[in-house]
């Protein structure tokens, strides 16, 4: 129980530094770290104590195996994290060009 | 096993604070590296030898590209002021009392770690090698029960990449 | 942007290509160890992302590559969706995605049906990806930002 604990505070973390932080970089390592976390807690609910990783093998007869679907989908999952990440700093280097700055209370006047 | 765990668990949460409350951007990026290699080994230690070699290579790459944006940049910090009201102050202590009480009910029905009871992945162990003909279980199920899921991540992926030469303007430029 | 030291550069010459021969490994034996087709290309686009860094980017002509590498991952996504479709047309229960080729034993490299060219196809797609993705923030570095 503590693990999930850990996890769930890791995920708060991130949320505190998307909501407060003012440096457009800081929201974006927030988001990512927020993406991590969510990862992590689904292997953890997958985990059963004493099992190997799902695949067989000629030496490997009857063992108890870790559960395989939450495995399936995190991994499709870490590269979609990515693929945003990439996207978000496409855009802050844009944002910087335009503006000068990465602070987030600067760029709203809609300049031509 | 729980107790190496944890303790790589705390390691991550430090460096996701500091990641967060440094100074100087370098050294927030850097910090930042700390969560994502402690990660790899999380998932070492959980039995899932597939992810971590995805984890360590997207880890690396998005290290490389984060550092040559903001080496080109002022790498100064903004500082945020606090409100010092009264009410902000109770505000936070409603919010970590609701947090605890929600994670106390919804954990509360999980069972507790390491005990997974596989009620629906015994239909896809037990069969799942003799029907997909693939020793790796992993893959028999991304590419042949579940096909549909990794088009969508192909699409996703395909998705973000024109998005990117869509917003920094490469093609069409005239 | 320019590159390293010559002592980087030829280090780089030695390993980028037993870089890029792990990563095939890793792709095509994706049905028998861990690994498959995300982690291969990952390695894949790891291997020119060296090659990249090490020797500068005045040494490449980065737009003919990067309109390459484009190409590259259009068609590895056309050839997925191709190989879903035929499991339509030829296999024998209709649907999308059907694993028509037979299977053989567990165990061997040329087994399983359908996925090791699943997993050739998605890996082509993601190091192209990651290789595009790169080039365009270099580019738009090196051109734009003067």
């Amino acid at each position: 129980m503590i693990v999930y604990f850990l996890c769930i505070f890791l995920f708060l973390v991130g949320l505190y530094g998307v909501v407060t932080k003012r440096n457009l970089i800081k929201i974006v390592i927030g988001l990512a770290i927020m993406e991590y976390s969510v990862n992590l807690f689904l292997i953890l609910i997958g985990y059963v104590k004493g099992g190997t990783a799902p695949i067989l093998s000629n030496e490997v007869t009857k063992r108890v195996f870790v559960d395989p679907l939450p495995q399936a989908m995190v991994l499709t999952a870490i590269v979609i994290g990515l693929a945003t990440t990439t996207l978000l700093l496409a855009i802050a280097i844009r944002i910087y060009k335009k503006y000068g700055t990465f602070d987030i209370r600067e760029i709203k006047n809609l300049k031509g | 096993m729980e107790l190496l765990l944890i303790v790589l668990l705390v390691l991550m949460i430090g460096g996701a604070i500091f990641s967060l409350e440094a100074k100087d951007l370098l050294s927030a990026v850097i910090a930042y590296g700390i969560v994502g290699f402690g990660l790899v080994i999380c998932f070492l230690l959980l039995q899932a030898p597939d992810l971590a070699l995805v984890q360590i290579v997207i880890e690396a790459i998005t290290l490389i590209i984060m550092i040559a944006i903001i080496l080109n940049s002022t790498r100064e910090e903004i500082k945020t002021k606090w409100p010092k009201t009264i009410v902000f102050v109770i505000g936070v202590f409603i919010f970590i009392g609701l947090f605890l009480y929600f994670f106390n009910r919804t954990t509360g029905t999980l069972s507790a770690f390491g005990e997974h009871v596989m009620r629906m992945s015994k239909a896809y162990i037990l069969p799942g090698a003799g029907k997909t003909g693939s020793a790796n279980l992993v893959t028999g199920v991304i590419f042949d029960y579940r096909g549909y899921d990794t088009l969508g991540e192909a699409t996703i992926l395909f998705t973000a990449v024109i998005g990117v030469l869509t917003v920094l303007r490469l093609k069409g430029r005239k | 942007m320019k590159g390293m030291t010559v002592i980087v550069k030829k280090v780089t010459q030695i390993v980028c290509g037993i870089i890029f021969l792990y990563g095939i490994y890793i792709i095509i034996h994706g049905h028998l160890t861990p690994g498959g087709g995300f982690a291969g290309g990952a390695i894949i686009a790891g291997a020119f992302i060296l090659l990249i860094l090490a020797f500068g980017s005045e040494f490449l002509a980065l737009k003919k590559e990067e309109t390459r590498s484009s190409i590259m991952e259009s068609s590895a996504i056309l050839i997925f969706l191709i190989i879903a479709v035929l499991g339509m047309v030829i296999g024998v229960g209709g649907v999308f995605f059907v694993n028509f080729l037979p299977k053989g034993t567990i165990g061997e490299l040329i087994s399983a049906g359908v996925i090791p060219l699943y997993n050739i196809a998605v890996g082509m797609e993601v190091a192209a990806a990651l290789l595009t993705i790169f080039l365009a923030l270099l580019i738009y570095r090196d051109e734009v930002l003067k």
